[in-house]
């Protein structure tokens, strides 16, 4: 399963861009690698484009328009060869699934956009959905709860994808999260522009998390994995957190999210 | 008017529509004429009996009181067992309807019946409903000499006959009955639809009964009607 | 009245808010109560999700067509014996009242719930104009007691504990022995009917709002549980109904589809107990019933809103199943938003009302989740409509030069691939050291609104493009 596997791709293989997204790049690349191991065991093989930056969210949600679209071309014209694209974080992928058509007025773009959107997946979705994935060969001993991240769940219904293949993972004990599906008061900007509000909220999930079984947090988007993760850790709470996709892989050996070495 | 054409010139600049003023013309005035059903939920689809069982069930469910009448004539006995059984005393109040008036009230002859609207100080007030749409439990009274709504509303008890046969599975059927009944005029001034008895939940979302309106909905469906 | 609650104020309040032990109690209920209480009526309609969507588009129809509608309903409640009256402004709106009350000497006035009547801060003008306005909803009543604005737009008192509520009553109650038990929900609801009921029979005039208008018939149609509006409106000579222009709807039919997703969607109810079309005034014959009826249609900034990208916001309903839903609600409450409409609807409306540079921090308080559009029984994208909203405060310039100075720079270099891996790499570098040992941050420079309360992990020594380049 090693980025080599990609030189002996045949024709008939889909050929997938990994949008490695820039949470991942900078703070946790072993999502990325993570990533790959399970595109490439379900069929594909990957391509990581290395003049990838950010998806455009933060100024696209802030109101810069004209940043954001600027951006978006970037994106569509470094990924609209593939035959998918896969983004390990729900926000990000329905930042290009759906957003991205949005935001151009001229057909020539907007044609693109949407081209784009239609082959753009979140990675359990597309692993689920779209290659027909139905277990994962990994182990984890831990017990495991899991919170949907907002953008995924309720933009592109990301929920039981990554539910039922947790539930396949050797060892691995799935423990259900109350209020799963209420938000962790990250929100990308929003956690620094209005802190108390997200701390309140992000508070309402540690407790939640602290009182399921679970020793372990798993989530598909990293932002708010680093809130919750950054909220138990602040608290004292003994619960690790980890990327979906590192459980997923059997990769996840390594240190938890904001954890030492 | 210059309020008027100010608030409707801004509408008009705002829509700015790409069809013809006669198109949406044509649209509006088939819309309001043939005023097309939409879904309707299919729970209320059943037949007779099922529906008043449903509807019995609906109105049992926000805390009406639902009682079968075998026969119209039995109701002066009926109310007068109502008010008995709460220790209310022996009066009640209601409108000129004639399915009402017309009862065998002489049954009852220690119950005393006033007439017309309520200033607020009886006990229960007894109303003739329109119809009664299964899907809810919800009643439809309409307003008038027959039924004066005052009595809807200001007396702590309010019964309300209903015959089976104007129980219907929703309220689409009711509005045609009412086209119907109302011909070209337009509708009574108040139609009430009325679905259990007055409620509130305003203190700390805990709810209770009885806080503007009566405490107690009680139903009459009448069977032979 | 509502002076302290201003929207400028956004932060502040919230932090207030936050720490307001009393309200933070309350918004337990929020929480608790209506989520699971709209889920079950969900449940239990199998064609919710299909008259969601006819709902919309019901409303849909009539906007594009709302000159004519409005037209149309207009011509019906004349004809019934209503008058009509349009209001541009809400000071325009404010007078038609006033000029009613006046031409009929009246000295009190009842009132059913109105957000409109919120909205043009109706009770302030008249209370000065020596007219006294009573709020009949229980929980409107409790709230003019507190001389509070609403916190909720279909539970006004949803801040308020119960213990509270005595106190108030208490303080108000003075010919009532001061020994009476109110420690039962009952007792209180009972003074409160006891009280408010020599009112509605007292009042000269009846004012209430409009949950719809029907163009097909000309009726105003009102939804309670209480009766308080009906009783508002059937008791006094003359009867005000207060409507802003985007309450029309064509038909009966088209009525009812609405009506089937408002209460389900509000409280969980399948209908709420009094729902009440109210067509012109008392007839020939009729012995109740008010002997004048008049509505006003108020504009108010709809028209432009009708105009521009804010169009899908008129298909409000005013559920409140957006705020029940809403994470930042349940941590601060309606009043710290500062404007009469609050939560996600609010922060979408609100603007739109009072303007962009009094209400900035709304459309910008939310972390976008999106759980308001998905309980949205019109489907309003609100989510969408506040980014909107953001964009206009962008190209005004609104946004504190920090944030927007800070955004430009990422997204010049998110524009600059080179570059940015350049940049990274040297942040990464600098940062990393500093992280290692522990694997997260507790404090660190600029990142105050992070670490403030939470840990911020640590980034990676080298970047996942990096490593994967080196790797392959």
């Amino acid at each position: 399963m090693s980025p080599e596997n990609t030189e002996h791709t045949t024709a008939s293989k889909p050929r997938v861009g990994l949008f490695a997204t820039c949470l991942v790049d900078l703070f946790r690349p072993q999502v990325g690698f993570a990533a790959i191991k399970l595109i490439e065991a379900s069929g594909c093989c990957v391509e990581v484009p290395e003049n990838q930056t950010c998806c455009g969210q933060p100024a696209y949600n802030s109101g810069d328009r004209s940043d954001a679209a600027a951006i978006a071309k970037q994106v569509i014209a470094i990924f609209e060869d593939y035959d998918y694209v896969v983004v390990p974080s729900g926000s990000c992928a329905a930042m290009i699934a759906r957003h991205y058509p949005e935001l151009f007025d001229d057909a020539y773009w907007a044609r693109r956009a949407m081209a784009l959107s239609a082959k753009t997946y979140e990675l359990t979705a597309f692993l689920y959905d779209v290659m027909g994935v139905r277990d994962v060969e990994a182990a984890f001993a831990g017990n495991v709860t899991y919170h949907d991240a907002c953008s995924g769940l309720r933009e592109l219904n990301v929920r039981d994808q990554p539910r039922e293949l947790l539930k396949t993972v050797d060892g691995l004990a799935f423990t259900e999260l109350k209020d799963a599906d209420v938000c962790c008061g990250f929100g990308g900007t929003f956690c620094v522009k209005y802190p108390e509000i997200s701390n309140a909220i992000v508070t309402k999930k540690t407790a939640a998390i602290a009182g399921s079984e679970a020793d372990t947090l798993v989530a598909g988007d990293l932002g708010c994995l680093m809130n919750m993760a950054g909220k138990l850790q602040r608290e004292g709470k003994h619960v690790h957190a980890r990327h979906v996709a590192e459980v997923l892989a059997g990769m996840a050996d390594s240190p938890a999210i904001g954890e030492a070495e | 008017m210059s309020q008027r054409e100010t608030v409707l010139g801004k509408i008009r600049r705002g829509l700015a529509s790409a069809k013809t003023a006669e198109a949406r013309r044509d649209a509006v005035a088939q819309r309001l004429g043939q005023h097309p059903a939409n879904t309707v939920p299919a729970r209320g689809h059943v037949g007779q009996q099922a529906r008043l069982d449903l509807f019995a069930k609906m109105a049992g469910k926000v805390s009406a009181t639902v009682e079968r009448v075998a026969s119209a004539s039995d109701l002066p006995e009926t109310v007068a067992e109502y008010l008995r059984a709460r220790n209310l005393p022996s009066d009640l109040r209601m409108g000129a309807d004639r399915r009402l008036a017309d009862l065998p009230w002489e049954k009852v002859p220690q119950l005393e019946v006033k007439h017309g609207p309520s200033d607020g100080r009886d006990h229960v007030g007894l109303s003739h409903a329109f119809g009664g749409a299964a899907e809810t439990g919800t009643l439809f009274l309409l307003s008038g000499p027959d039924n004066p709504t005052t009595l809807n509303f200001l007396p702590d008890h309010h019964v309300v006959v209903v015959r089976a046969s104007d129980i219907v599975g929703d309220y689409e059927t009711l509005w045609n009955r009412l086209r119907e009944h109302s011909g070209d005029d337009v509708l009574p001034r108040t139609v009430n639809l009325i679905t259990g008895p007055s409620r509130s939940a305003d203190i700390e979302q805990t709810l209770l009964l009885g806080a503007h309106g009566p405490r107690a909905l009680h139903i009459l469906i009448v069977e032979d009607a | 009245m509502s002076a302290p609650f201003l929207s400028q104020a956004f932060k502040e309040n919230a932090v207030d808010a936050l720490a307001n032990v009393e309200l933070q109690r309350a918004l337990g209920h929020v929480e608790r109560g209506f989520i699971q209480k709209r889920q079950k009526a969900v449940d239990a309609l199998p064609e919710f999700d299909a008259l969601r969507h006819e709902a919309r588009a019901i409303k849909d129809h009539t906007l594009s067509h709302l000159d004519l509608y409005l037209e149309a309903f207009e011509g019906k409640a004349r004809q019934a014996g209503a008058e009509v009256h349009w209001a541009e402004t809400a000071a325009d709106a404010r007078e038609a009242v006033l000029s009613i009350c006046r031409r009929v000497g009246a000295k009190t006035v009842t009132k059913g719930k109105s957000m409109i009547s919120e909205e043009i801060g109706l009770n302030a003008f008249l209370e000065k104009s020596e007219i006294k306005p009573i709020e009949t909803d229980l929980g409107e009543y409790i709230i003019q007691l507190r001389g509070e604005p609403p916190s909720h737009i279909i539970a006004p008192a949803v801040h308020v504990n119960r213990d509270q509520v005595e106190a108030d009553f208490r303080r108000v109650h003075t010919h009532l022995d001061p020994k009476r038990d109110l420690a039962d929900p009952v007792s209180l609801l009972s003074e409160a009917r006891a009280t408010l009921r020599d009112m509605f029979l007292a009042a000269d005039v009846g004012i209430t709002g409009a949950n719809f208008l029907v163009a097909e018939t000309g009726s105003s149609v009102i939804v309670t549980n209480e009766g308080n509006g009906d009783l508002t409106q059937i008791l006094p000579r003359v009867h005000i109904v207060l409507a802003s222009i985007e309450k029309v709807v064509p038909t009966l039919e088209d009525v009812s589809t609405l009506l089937r997703v408002l209460a389900r969607s509000a409280t969980g109810q399948e209908l709420s107990v009094y729902t009440t079309f109210s067509t012109g005034r008392r007839r020939p014959g009729d012995e109740d019933g008010p002997e004048e009826t008049h509505v006003i249609l108020l504009d108010n900034g709809r028209s432009e809103m009708l105009a521009n990208e804010f169009r899908e916001m008129l298909r409000c309903i005013r559920c409140g199943a957006c705020m029940n839903h809403c994470p930042i609600y349940h941590a601060i409450g309606g009043h710290a938003y500062g404007a009469t409409y609050v939560g996600p609807m609010g922060a979408v409306l609100a603007p739109g009302l009072f303007g962009l540079e009094n209400t900035a921090n709304l459309p910008n308080a939310s972390t976008f989740c999106g759980r308001c559009e998905s309980v949205c029984p019109v489907e309003i994208p609100l989510p969408k409509l506040m980014r909107h909203w953001r964009e206009r405060e962008y190209e005004r310039h609104l946004k504190p030069a920090a944030e927007r100075n800070g955004l430009r720079i990422w997204a010049f270099l998110a524009r600059r691939p080179k570059l940015y891996r350049l940049a990274t790499r040297i942040g990464l570098k600098a940062l990393h050291p500093f992280g290692r040992r522990r694997g997260r941050f507790s404090s660190l420079p600029l990142a105050g609104g992070w670490t403030g309360h939470r840990d911020m992990p640590a980034p990676a020594k080298t970047s996942f493009i990096d490593q994967w380049k080196a790797r392959s």
